[in-house]
């Protein structure tokens, strides 16, 4: 899928700069495979292949676009990240090691009894996580109210809410989608996880999506399509949506399951996926030369 | 069913549906002034709609406010989303809608957007039970059933226009999420007459009486003390305990209540299921005591369309009904005789 925006050239004095950011996001992008690949062996099933697949996402937001203060998950003034998908806990906490703001150490306890790191993400167990996710379409709407609260108080924090192009299907999410428009909400940027395989089988069986760009048009919002393993598609996406006013955007990434492990990406795509024990360490080691690529 | 003979006509609107009875005391959108008011002490305090602000009394905070007021388009769901999302950002709102949408449309959001973390968001359902003739799309008669298994959610059930002037700032003082049966429009004003204050938590026992104790919340309360001043014109001595919280139950005024040898009837503008007749019998259970309970409720059907005053008589309702009722039960007797209200640990089964 290709990018059906074109984002502004940047001047050359930019480009050094820009280079070193998107260098800066791939690392963080390898460190958040690493750590769900880490996670995704404790349990040794699980949703690792859309861990994978959305870890370039995730690396954008926090290595580069959120502000926040990893020592102080409730300043006031932070950007928000919800993750509405709640069953993407493994790529949040992953992430969330990732930004310094729960210890890399903590991951092997993913899942287990008494851990922070539940497998469906919750706001009252872990630092860092807004929302409790899970039941699909709810992060939208809590943006939406988070936004409009943010903007009410003078608060130019922002809004990020994560979802899946599965979440598409629940009508709760375009209610929100209505709502962040009509109020014009230019504090929200929605991300859409485009991983075209939801529960029971592909999105384009379960429940056709698609136009989606052209549907989060029609409810106004500022639509860009993306390659979501593209980092530098990522942060000129991201940028613009950032810098857009007036209304909310969306930033729909199109990204393939258990990307940069070619072990798991070739595997026949399925929503819950096993991993042999043995895999592990292959899949480690094709991450690895991945990024000496 | 038809019928050509000339009859009493009565009307309800579910739009300007009152129970006040004819020239009783009322008070106008007492909700929303007392929001008014509160918002003029906290500046946190907003409010939302899903296209029922005009219905709900939400249009006097409204136009009073309206850099705080949010309209959410008939969308229930988003509403309470973002309800919870400007709780999260240390607003403390108040959202309002009809019961039947708060509670069976929005549920999920409310259950986990609000409940699950605890949330200061305030939930305003107007048309609680049978206060409207529409029929069962208005008519939110299972609302408490749905919302009382909700773990952290406190739930009032107002009896009148000074119920709801103090319930509404208890309820943003609380901490965490609170669903309120709002009455709106003309509000009969009652409970002035009485040393009383709403308490958070707490039931009050309006009037004592040795022959019968009435356990009435909402609406029906009003209903019990007509009821009660028209059964002591009989001799009959009738208490009222008015308990404005369903949850928490207020278990230590119920079990005081009932662990006496008085007749023992729950009044609630409600289906008998889920509500509370059986929050009180399950208190009594609970307890080891073994009151019957006579529960003075909707039956547990979908009611008919009409005007208010007929489905209130038909449904057992109306002042007339509980006095018919407790008369029943004391067995068309003096108060002396009447059958025991506390049957033994192991009854026999009733035979016909």
């Amino acid at each position: 899928m290709t990018a059906s925006t074109s984002p502004a050239v940047p001047d050359t004095a930019d480009t050094a700069d820009r280079q070193q950011r998107i260098e800066q996001i791939r690392q963080a992008a390898h460190r958040i495979r690493r750590n769900a690949l880490d996670m995704g062996e404790v349990q040794g099933q699980g949703y690792i292949g859309q861990a994978l697949g959305v870890a370039d996402v995730l690396a954008v937001v926090y290595a580069d676009q959120l502000r926040f203060r990893p020592e102080d998950p409730h300043w006031a003034d932070r950007d928000r990240f919800l993750l509405s998908i709640g069953h993407y806990a493994i790529a949040l906490y992953a992430a969330l090691a990732e930004a310094g703001i729960i210890p890399v150490e903590e991951l092997e306890t993913y899942g287990s009894d008494d851990s922070r790191l539940p497998m469906s993400a919750m706001a009252s167990y872990t630092p860092g996580t807004e929302i409790s996710g899970g039941s699909l379409g709810h992060g939208l709407g809590v943006a939406t109210g988070m936004a409009l609260g943010l903007r009410l108080q003078g608060n130019p924090a922002r809004v990020y809410d994560l979802l899946s192009d599965g979440e598409l299907d629940e009508g709760s999410t375009w209610e929100a989608a209505m709502s962040c428009a009509h109020h014009g909400l230019d504090n929200v940027t929605a991300i859409v996880d485009m991983n075209a395989l939801q529960a029971d089988g592909p999105t384009t069986g379960v429940l056709r999506t698609e136009p989606v760009t052209d549907k989060w048009r029609a409810f106004g919002w500022h639509a860009l399509r993306v390659d979501g393993n593209d980092v530098a598609a990522l942060v000129d996406a991201f940028d613009e949506a950032r810098a857009h006013r007036g209304s909310p955007s969306v930033v729909i990434c199109d990204t393939r399951i258990g990307h940069g492990v070619p072990l798991l990406a070739a595997r026949e795509k399925a929503h819950f996926m096993r991993v042999e024990e043995h895999e592990w360490q292959i899949a480690r080691d094709q991450l690895q030369e991945g990024l000496a690529r | 069913m038809t019928s050509t003979a000339p009859r009493k006509k009565l009307t309800t609107s579910a739009m300007i549906a009152s129970f006040a009875d004819p020239g009783q005391r009322t008070t106008s959108a007492p909700f929303g002034h007392a929001l008014n008011r509160l918002a003029e002490e906290r500046p946190e305090i907003v409010g939302l709609s899903a296209d029922l602000a005009k219905y709900t009394d939400m249009h006097v905070f409204r136009d009073a406010h309206p850099d705080r007021f949010f309209q959410m388009g008939m969308a229930e769901q988003v509403m309470l989303g973002a309800a919870a999302g400007m709780a999260e950002v240390g607003l403390v709102p108040f959202a309002s809608t009809y019961s039947v949408f708060a509670t069976r449309r929005a549920y999920d959001f409310l259950c986990l957007d609000i409940a699950e973390p605890g949330l200061n968001v305030n939930v305003v359902g107007a048309l609680p039970g049978l206060t409207t003739g529409y029929g069962p799309s208005h008519q939110a008669t299972e609302d408490l059933a749905i919302l009382r298994g909700c773990p952290n959610l406190t739930i009032v059930d107002p009896c009148d226009s000074v119920d709801i002037e103090q319930a509404v700032p208890a309820l943003a003082a609380a901490p965490g999420p609170t669903y309120l049966r709002l009455l709106r429009g003309a509000v009969p004003t009652v409970l002035d007459e009485y040393d009383y204050r709403f308490e958070l938590g707490k039931a009050a026992e309006l009037r004592t009486g040795r022959d019968v104790v009435l356990v009435s919340t909402g609406l029906m309360t009003m209903r019990a003390l007509q009821a009660a001043a028209r059964l002591e014109a009989d001799s009959v001595d009738v208490a009222v305990l008015h308990v404005p919280t369903i949850k928490p139950l207020d278990t230590e005024a119920i079990l005081r209540a009932a662990r006496t040898d008085r007749l023992l009837v729950t009044l609630e503008n409600h289906t008998v299921i889920g509500g509370l007749a059986e929050s009180v019998a399950s208190t009594l259970a609970f307890a080891g005591v073994g009151t019957r309970v006579v529960p003075v409720a909707l039956p547990d059907e979908f009611l008919a369309a009409g005007a208010l005053p007929t489905l209130h008589d038909r449904y057992g309702l109306s002042t007339d009904a509980v006095v018919a009722r407790v008369k029943a039960e004391l067995g068309g007797a003096a108060a002396g005789h009447r059958p025991p209200a506390v049957w033994p640990a192991d009854p026999a089964p009733a035979t016909a």
